[in-house]
């Protein structure tokens, strides 16, 4: 191509990007905007992130988010692993294709009917048994488990598919058993796709609205829900202001991935090349 | 000459016997009634193309496989329903699967520490077997740090730090280049000899197979052809799959004519005169043969030969130039295409044959093996 990209070509990569994050800098810019009306520019000012930082609300609810998300993240990384690790090491079994495809399920379901059959389940559990008591932090909690654990469980099991069975063979015809083989071969080499799971799950939690809304109670109210309504009340500049938090949080956490990861990459590849060119001295 | 005094070695103390052993896989028999025994201090191989089950019976010495019925005993010792951390063999993988996570110390040390041994043990030990493969400078590093030769002498030394009984080796030089492998072929033979260790080694690349064992054993379709050393598999094959296999051959296929105690003459439309082998066999008269004739025992020249048997005419169709020897392909007047091999003793490439001569050959009734099947 060199520098004859066509015209065609630069349209269409410009349009997209557009398409993609014109709201989001719009967005932003208005976070910044002084005026109370959203959509009227009024001159340059920090005022609502001040603002932000002063409403009890709003804090409360990133609270209840953030517990929600990791435990609702660690509980679904555990059984996701589990999971995966059934897919992709016990070979044909009776129920398989149903296992893996209830697995998945989670993934292709809409999010009411999650939501509004764990909110059904709830209700009658705790009228069977009284656990759990109520509707709060716990039951967002089990709630996002049970949808982000599907995320989990794919992910798992193809990092497992990729990886040399022969090296689980290995640890076990040097004698270990196959639990020491799990916790001392199996989980460091796919700590990475563990990690990875976990921060989906935990991102996937985080701005959930439908299932929340569903499986919340009253005294538990998470950040989505929060902006939601107040945006049903009018657009506050102070949610513009939290929408760029949360943008900012969102890029520097992929940035300092891409990049923890490409230098390790970088590594990698100059240890193997050093161990070539020492070959060929030989 | 290392592999000359291993193949003359004679060993008799049994450590593995592989008994009627069968395994299926559904409606596949990957293994089908092997029977074999391997002695104490042994390099043997399993030879044999893809899918002919050598892998499996390994793996099924290794404990990963499980027979559907026959026994595997190592040792004396039955070793059906042990588990592979229980069983007295260790495993070389193919890919050598080296943990990643960990540095070539911690691989060579990863079995001696499931043993429990003391530090102090596991470090001498460690050493030790660090200074065999010579990579003490990389006892700090980490497996994608090395190249392909050095991950294949740390996976050695891994599977060789427990001092097994017998050390299984699943294709063990395939991932190396050419001349990485020949040097390797060596330094295993020379290791293994130094540690008197039994080696069971899997393999396709029937060279390999030839360079380093005392015995082979050629399997196909789950089931072995021929066990023997080397020189017999290679002068005295059974059977036409295993003269084919093992090495390059001119095969005639024909008719037994007369069948004495001390020569038999076959008659084959694919050379022009009789074939006169110098040797009783096993066969009727009037039974289907085949010849085989290796290349290197066929004589190519421009000058008919002084003899009436062994002997037909032909065209060079092709020459390939190798170096130490040349391989001429003469395609007689029946059509059948004749490999002859000849050292290139002098530096002209032999100038007097050349494409589209007109040449004879002819063998010695010594030279060929007549196989039935």
């Amino acid at each position: 191509m060199g520098r004859n990209r066509s015209f065609f070509l630069l349209t269409a990569l410009g349009l997209g990007f557009a398409f993609l994050y014109v709201p989001i800098l719009l967005l932003i810019i208005y976070s910044f905007n002084e005026n109370r009306l959203v959509t009227v520019w009024s001159g340059f000012s920090t005022k609502w992130y001040l603002e932000l930082f002063q409403d009890d609300n709003i804090l409360d609810a990133a609270w209840v988010s953030l517990r929600v998300a990791v435990f609702s993240a660690t509980i679904a990384t555990i059984l996701g692993t589990i999971a995966g690790m059934v897919m992709a090491r016990f070979g044909r079994f009776r129920g398989r294709t149903m296992f893996s495809g209830m697995l998945s399920a989670p993934l292709v379901m809409p999010e009411v009917i999650t939501g509004l059959s764990l909110l059904l389940l709830f209700v009658a559990l705790e009228q069977a048994i009284g656990i759990p008591a109520g509707r709060g932090v716990s039951t967002i909690t089990i709630a996002h488990s049970t949808f982000t654990m599907a995320f989990v469980a794919v992910i798992i099991q193809s990092r497992l598919a990729q990886m040399d069975e022969s090296v689980e063979e290995a640890a076990l015809d040097l004698g270990a058993r196959p639990a020491k083989v799990f916790f001392a071969i199996t989980l460091p080499i796919i700590s990475p796709a563990i990690v990875a799971g976990w921060l989906l799950a935990f991102t996937m939690s985080l701005d959930d609205l439908v299932v929340a809304s569903f499986t919340s109670g009253p005294a538990s109210t998470t950040l989505p829900m929060v902006v939601f309504s107040s945006v049903r009340l009018g657009v506050s500049p102070k949610i513009n202001a939290l929408a760029t938090l949360l943008v900012l949080v969102a890029a520097l956490t992929i940035l300092l991935a891409a990049w923890f990861m490409r230098r390790q990459e970088a590594q990698r590849d100059k240890a193997a090349a050093a161990a070539a060119a020492e070959e060929e001295r030989f | 000459m290392t592999t000359l005094a291993a193949a003359t070695r004679t060993r008799t103390k049994p450590i593995i016997q592989i008994q009627d052993v069968v395994k299926k896989f559904g409606d596949f028999t990957a293994v089908n009634g092997v029977s074999l025994t391997i002695n104490q201090g042994e390099l043997f191989s399993l030879l044999g193309g893809s899918g002919c089950g050598k892998s499996t019976l390994l793996r099924m010495i290794a404990g990963f496989e499980e027979p559907t019925s026959g026994r595997i005993l190592i040792d004396g010792q039955d070793i059906s329903g042990l588990a592979p951390y229980e069983r007295p063999v260790n495993m070389m993988f193919q890919s050598y699967a080296l943990f990643p996570h960990m540095t070539v110390e911690q691989n060579i040390a990863f079995g001696l520490k499931q043993d429990g041994l003391p530090k102090a043990e596991i470090k001498k030990r460690v050493a030790e077997m660090l200074e065999l493969v010579e990579l003490g400078r990389f006892a700090k590093r980490k497996p994608q740090q090395l190249s392909g030769g050095q991950r294949q002498r740390v996976a050695l030394a891994r599977s060789l730090a427990k001092r097994p009984k017998v050390l299984l080796l699943d294709e063990p030089l395939s991932a190396l280049d050419k001349k990485l492998r020949e040097r390797t072929q060596l330094e295993l033979v020379d290791i293994q000899e130094e540690l008197d260790v039994t080696f069971v080694m899997v393999t396709h690349d029937q060279e390999e197979a030839m360079t380093m064992s005392t015995r082979v054993a050629v399997m196909d379709a789950g089931e072995i052809i021929q066990i023997d050393n080397p020189h017999a598999m290679y002068e005295y094959p059974n059977s036409r799959f295993v003269a084919e296999f093992f090495g390059s051959v001119n095969m005639f296929e024909g008719v037994l004519d007369e069948d004495e105690a001390d020569y038999v003459t076959i008659q084959s439309p694919e050379i022009s005169s009789r074939i006169y082998v110098s040797h009783g066999i096993a066969a009727r008269q009037g039974q289907t043969v085949w010849v085989a004739v290796r290349p290197e025992k066929v004589f190519i020249g421009r000058q008919a030969p002084d003899v009436t048997d062994n002997v037909d005419q032909g065209t060079v169709t092709d020459i390939v130039y190798l170096g130490g020897i040349s391989t001429y392909m003469v395609t007689l007047d029946s059509g059948k295409v004749v490999r002859v091999t000849v050292p290139n003793i002098t530096r002209q490439a032999q100038a007097d044959i050349t494409w589209e001569d007109r040449v004879w050959i002819h063998w010695n009734p010594e030279s060929c093996v007549v196989v039935t099947q």
